[in-house]
């Protein structure tokens, strides 16, 4: 007993960061293949079409490789900075297991159709449950593991994980709450604008704490340690915290605009989308100044690449989103391309490369190596991804604001200038430059696999990291 | 639109509840040192052994760069 509380859990972190690459793998993989059958349209083979593949596109990236990172590293950054012990080994596995069956459950039922038919929470009721009970264990090991805590301050990225897991709750919760008919079909307990409302008040948060407050955490622990300097300003950390969870809430409505929802409520989601310019931009500086006055390492660290270009693209999609969120721009972006190529400037060049950033810290401190087999590898994959991201949002941008020109066009007489499927057929260079962008993400990821599995191979498990006597005071 | 009795009322409680979480982390002294959290994180050194200097291969033991900051 005394033994295990001396050391960390160490084997979770490892099972998670391992799935993290595999799973983004997959989940980019059906991306990629989604972007083809859209350019080449004969590759709708059976079931496997993009209607039913987009929604495991979704749920692989956001849930299972997005979902696997941030339990990698909040079990990781929450024993390092409490200096103790997690709370329960037995429930960490449990989260780890009962996690991979949400997603191979998911990736059985979203092909044969089974879906709820919402927006990044299409799961099914039975799923739905499972969901929350990973979810409730994966709160008591983290708050667990904060109430052991052997130091009384609570680092900031804690905070964030914490509002994260928190929010995240409630959110699947609220939105979950449906009426089962068979095992595998419900229907949602609200309707019509009502059932739009919740959903996109879950759907914008879940972008909020799941997809932004959870990897601010991973920011704020792994970009201080990787470059080797304290945050910019910690009490600017504090500040970041506290704004972002006061305002976040109400930015849902925005992605409702000039529907049913009362004009009120649509003005007032653009209200706060834009408020949250602020709290965003100050964490995107507070994580880039980090580096003041050591700038030259990123010029050979490949790790500080990816965790430095991801606050880059965390900054611009932070400014690109208030923008999309005003009435009058959003009449021209609303279900264009801009939207797709927005989402993704923030999932691939935000969220994916703070994981990945962040898991090539991981690997070596996991697999008892000082570093990763190659280094020159990271480099390539740094590279290779960066490009993707750039050639997918481009194409993004540039079809996305066609697309709205041309379905807005109108001729003297008040009839429209052209046809959908014209815009469709302007659209096809553009989805080809995205396929060729996703291509490139996904060798990424492939060469990171390499990699890792390399590391492992040459490395040993490191199970027994003690548990470090925290430092007393600052210098 | 039915759905604000539900999700006003859920937002104001949070925003409580968040206040709530707020005034006891500022009464528990988690802002008092707004300097010293950044730099322990860098003292807690977790690169695993053979990445350690030599003499420096215990587990636990900080590496000379740091031990003395």
């Amino acid at each position: 007993m005394s033994e295990t509380q001396s050391t960390y859990n160490y084997k979770v972190v490892r099972q998670f960061a391992i799935m993290t690459v595999i799973w983004g793998i997959v989940g980019m993989l059906v991306g990629v293949i989604i972007a083809a059958q859209l350019v080449w349209p004969e590759l709708n083979l059976g079931f496997l079409h993009f209607g039913r593949l987009r929604p495991l596109h979704t749920n692989a990236v956001i849930f299972a490789f997005g979902g696997c990172a941030l339990f990698a590293t909040s079990y990781y950054v929450v024993q390092r900075t409490c200096h103790t012990r997690l709370f329960s080994d037995g429930l960490a596995a449990f989260t780890f297991w009962g996690w991979q069956l949400v997603i191979v459950l998911a990736a059985v039922t979203l092909p044969l159709g089974m879906t709820s038919g919402k927006e990044y929470a299409e799961l099914e009721w039975p799923i739905d449950i499972l969901i929350t009970l990973v979810w409730v264990a994966y709160a008591v090991v983290f708050f667990g593991t904060i109430a052991k805590r052997k130091v009384s301050h609570i680092y900031v990225a804690n905070w964030f994980y914490g509002g994260f897991i928190l929010a995240v709750a409630l959110l699947h919760v609220v939105n979950s709450a449906e009426i089962p008919v068979t095992l595998t079909k419900s229907y949602s307990a609200y309707a019509g604008v009502q059932d739009a409302m919740v959903q996109w008040w879950y759907g914008h948060n879940a972008v909020g704490f799941f997809l932004t407050a959870g990897f601010l955490g991973m920011m704020y622990y792994f970009v201080p340690k990787q470059a080797e300097r304290p945050v910019y300003s910690y009490r600017l950390s504090v500040v970041h915290f506290w704004a972002l969870i006061f305002t976040y809430m109400w930015a849902g409505p925005h992605h409702l605009h000039y529907t049913a929802l009362p004009d009120w409520t649509q003005s007032v989601g653009m209200l706060f989308s834009l408020i949250l310019l602020a709290p965003s931009w100050g964490g995107m500086i507070n994580g880039v100044m980090t580096l003041s006055g050591a700038w030259h390492k990123l010029r050979d660290d490949p790790i500080l690449k990816f965790l430095i270009t991801s606050l880059s693209f965390y900054g611009m999609s932070t400014f690109e989103g208030p923008m999309m969120a005003i009435k009058t721009v959003n009449a021209l972006s609303h279900y264009t391309d801009w939207t797709v190529g927005h989402v993704h400037s923030g999932a691939l060049g935000w969220v994916a490369m703070i994981s990945i950033g962040s898991i090539y810290y991981l690997l070596p401190r996991l697999f008892g190596k000082s570093e990763m087999f190659s280094v020159r590898l990271i480099t390539v994959h740094f590279w290779v991804a960066t490009i993707g991201v750039v050639l997918y949002i481009a194409s993004m941008w540039i079809s996305g604001v066609m697309q709205g020109l041309m379905w807005r066009a109108v001729n003297a007489d008040g009839t429209l200038t052209y046809s959908f499927v014209e815009s469709v057929k302007a659209s096809y260079p553009f989805w080809a430059i995205r396929f060729l962008g996703g291509v490139l993400f996904l060798t990424g990821m492939l060469v990171m696999a390499y990699n890792m599995f390399k590391t492992i191979a040459g490395g040993r498990s490191v199970d027994d990291a003690r548990v470090l006597v925290p430092a007393a005071h600052h210098a | 639109m039915e759905t604000l009795y539900l999700l006003i009322p859920i937002s104001v409680v949070l925003v409580f509840l968040i206040a709530l979480a707020f005034w006891w982390s500022l009464r528990s002294g988690q802002f008092d040192d707004m300097e010293g959290p950044a730099y322990r994180i860098l003292m807690d050194d977790d690169r695993s052994s053979p990445a350690a200097k030599p003499g420096d291969d215990r587990p636990g033991v900080p590496p000379a760069d740091l031990r003395d900051s």
